[in-house]
């Protein structure tokens, strides 16, 4: 018995294919992948990416077309009363009961969940102690914050004890305080053995959190693995970030002299990517400008060759163009480099 | 062979578990829900009784006492005024709160994730809004008493059938909430509210009864379509004192029965299904 329970992962996702009525494409396309027990498994992309509604299956929110999904073990379509015994949700949206106080909304929580009277009031007590909401208990959520509901809506999903814990973004748009008591509060139910699911477009969240993460655009998962893994994805490594600027009297003498001033960020790509060892060329969404300021170029060059070499020819070949050069950088992957690298797009566009 | 035996006994104590977990959960709600309506009680009686407060007044005893109606007009119009409350009550209660719910505040999440059926959740809505309905029903007869005096005439020897009828309509009322609210977006509601309950409640035969319409064959006709007929219609059935005449008559209390098991068994049927589409997508 209990070798069979080891045996099963916490999660496991089977071909699993969503897709909505009315709409064209599949919210959820084909993914498979399975988290351990004990586990902080992140689910990374942008909005529309199908976390959700990955979530939204896994919870038994939402049924796939095609595809298994279980937890436990348990088949989350045919016994969804089983699953959801297992599973607590915090979603991306307060849905906190207004018509109760916030000791209720904890006590009533457990007690759906079956969780004894002393037991459900005694861990409503910890709980709101440990997240600072103690003197709360009897107010109404009318008076809270953002950020004191957030912690109700954790508080509340760890009432009766899941096994498995599913965080839909859950620090978007908190404060920087409550983000970090969040984020100390996923550490510790790691250490505790819960197994943790959460979804994010934040890389710094995703990167500190999670132990693999799956990275998600348009429906399907692109990559899956540790963060250290998915920074590896990158050739090469050497990550190289440049910013640019044309002096106004350069593009007035490629005006006059061929017409080619209108193309400056493709010249320099160009430039850029046939210097040794490059293998491939970003450009870098523009910073405003303004004020008559002449336009500035972004560019991020990948390189398998050795950072001072690439270094040199870079800067050689900008002043070359007789461009000046406003900024040099080298930086380690991040998962958000990982993500432009997978997909070319930005994760927030 | 062992496995697959420990298997099916895993199952079999598994599907135990889930009926003992929806139990639970299902009793966990209910008193959630008693909980909330107790403190909102006060709000809510006010809110239910104004109107049957108002009607009772003007049309019981303001209206025959200046001669512009019979005496006898209030008899006629208690039962309706009950049919009316109950079925009113009810089918707000519902379809409000869950338009809301489902629509804006998901408040009802906490209890669609709890381990019971999602047709439960909605099932016991209806209970708790036929609960509060009924409540306010009975609210209405010694609101009745005080207003009409010697006007208030309801006999008490069917008493049971006069409970049974109330429950039925109450149960009517509260499933077409939940029909209302699975099919209403949030923002239509107050437009629905005025296409649907103005019309109802006015073909209704609350206010006037159905056999006196047969000066009017096709109003009449319509009325049958309203379930609110056949409440009003079944409480004058079971609360005017047998007395010689053609006002006691009433539509047979056999057809009344018949037409509101219907009214509730459809309007079940269509609300948990299009409840279920609007929550699991």
């Amino acid at each position: 018995m209990l070798e069979t329970q080891e045996a099963t992962a916490a999660i496991e996702v089977d071909h699993l294919v969503k897709r909505y009525r009315r709409t064209q494409r599949n919210a959820v396309d084909d993914i498979s992948f399975s988290v351990r027990r004990d586990e902080t498994f992140g689910l990374l992309g942008p909005n529309g990416a199908g976390k959700t509604t990955t979530i939204g299956i896994l919870t038994t929110m939402a049924l796939p077309n095609s595809g298994r999904a279980t937890i436990a073990g348990i088949d989350v379509v045919a016994d969804p009363i089983g699953a959801k015994q297992r599973i607590a949700v915090v979603p991306q949206r307060n849905n906190l009961d207004r018509s109760l106080r916030v000791g209720e909304i904890l006590t009533y929580h457990a007690a759906y969940h079956g969780v004894a009277r002393a037991e459900r009031v005694a861990r409503a007590n910890t709980l709101l102690e440990e997240f600072g909401l103690g003197e709360r208990r009897k107010e109404k959520l009318g008076w809270l914050s953002g950020g004191l509901e957030q912690r109700v809506m954790l508080a509340r999903a760890l009432m009766h004890e899941p096994e498995v814990l599913f965080l839909d973004e859950p620090t978007n748009n908190l404060d920087p305080q409550t983000r970090l008591f969040l984020w100390e509060r996923i550490r510790v139910l790691h250490e505790r053995g819960v197994t943790v699911v959460l979804t994010t477009h934040d890389m710094e969240e995703a990167d500190r959190l999670c132990e693999r993460i799956a990275i998600m655009d348009q429906g399907r998962i692109l990559a899956l693995d540790t963060p250290d893994g998915l920074k590896r994805l990158i050739p090469g490594g050497t990550m190289l970030e440049l910013r640019i600027r044309v002096p106004e009297l350069v593009i007035a003498w490629r005006t006059a002299e061929d017409g080619t001033a209108g193309i400056q960020d493709e010249r320099f790509r160009d430039t850029l990517g046939s210097l040794p060892g490059v293998t491939k060329v970003e450009p870098v969404a523009d910073q405003p400008h303004g004020d008559g300021q002449p336009e500035t170029l972004g560019f991020r060059v990948y390189a398998s060759s050795d950072a001072g070499a690439l270094l040199a020819s870079a800067a050689q070949a900008v002043i070359e163009e007789h461009a000046e050069l406003l900024d040099l950088r080298f930086a380690r992957p991040s998962l958000e480099d990982v993500f432009i690298y997978l997909t070319g797009r930005n994760l927030r566009s | 062979m062992s496995a697959s035996l420990s298997s099916n006994q895993e199952r079999s104590f598994q599907a135990r578990n889930n009926v003992r977990a929806t139990l639970t959960a299902l009793l966990a709600i209910i008193s959630r829900d008693l909980l909330v309506m107790r403190r909102e009680a006060l709000t809510f009686l006010v809110q239910m009784l104004v109107q049957p407060l108002f009607f009772l007044f003007v049309f019981g005893k303001v209206l025959p006492t200046i001669g512009a109606a019979s005496a006898a007009f209030s008899t006629l119009l208690l039962p309706g005024i009950v049919a009316f409350t109950v079925f009113i009550t009810t089918l707000q209660g519902p379809s409000v709160e869950l338009a809301r719910d489902l629509g804006f505040t998901r408040e009802i999440e906490d209890r669609l994730l709890a381990p019971l059926p999602i047709a439960l959740v909605a099932v016991e809505k209806i209970l708790l809004s036929a609960l509060r309905g009924l409540i306010a029903g009975a609210f209405v007869f010694p609101l009745a008493f005080w207003i009409l005096g010697s006007g208030y005439q309801v006999r008490t020897d069917l008493l049971g059938i006069l409970i049974g009828l109330m429950v039925l309509v109450a149960l009517v009322g509260a499933a077409l909430g939940l029909l209302l609210a699975a099919v209403a977006p949030i923002q239509l509601l107050p437009l629905i509210f005025a296409l649907v309950l103005t019309p109802l409640i006015f073909t209704g035969c609350a206010y006037y009864p159905w056999a006196s319409l047969g000066a009017i064959k096709w109003f009449q006709i319509l009325t049958l379509f309203n379930p609110l007929t056949y409440a009003a219609e079944g409480m004058r059935y079971a609360m005017i004192p047998p007395t010689p005449g053609p006002a006691s008559q009433t539509l047979a209390i056999g057809w009344v029965v018949l037409a509101l098991c219907a009214a509730f068994i459809l309007s079940l049927w269509g609300g948990l299904k299009l409840f279920h589409r609007r929550v699991v997508s």
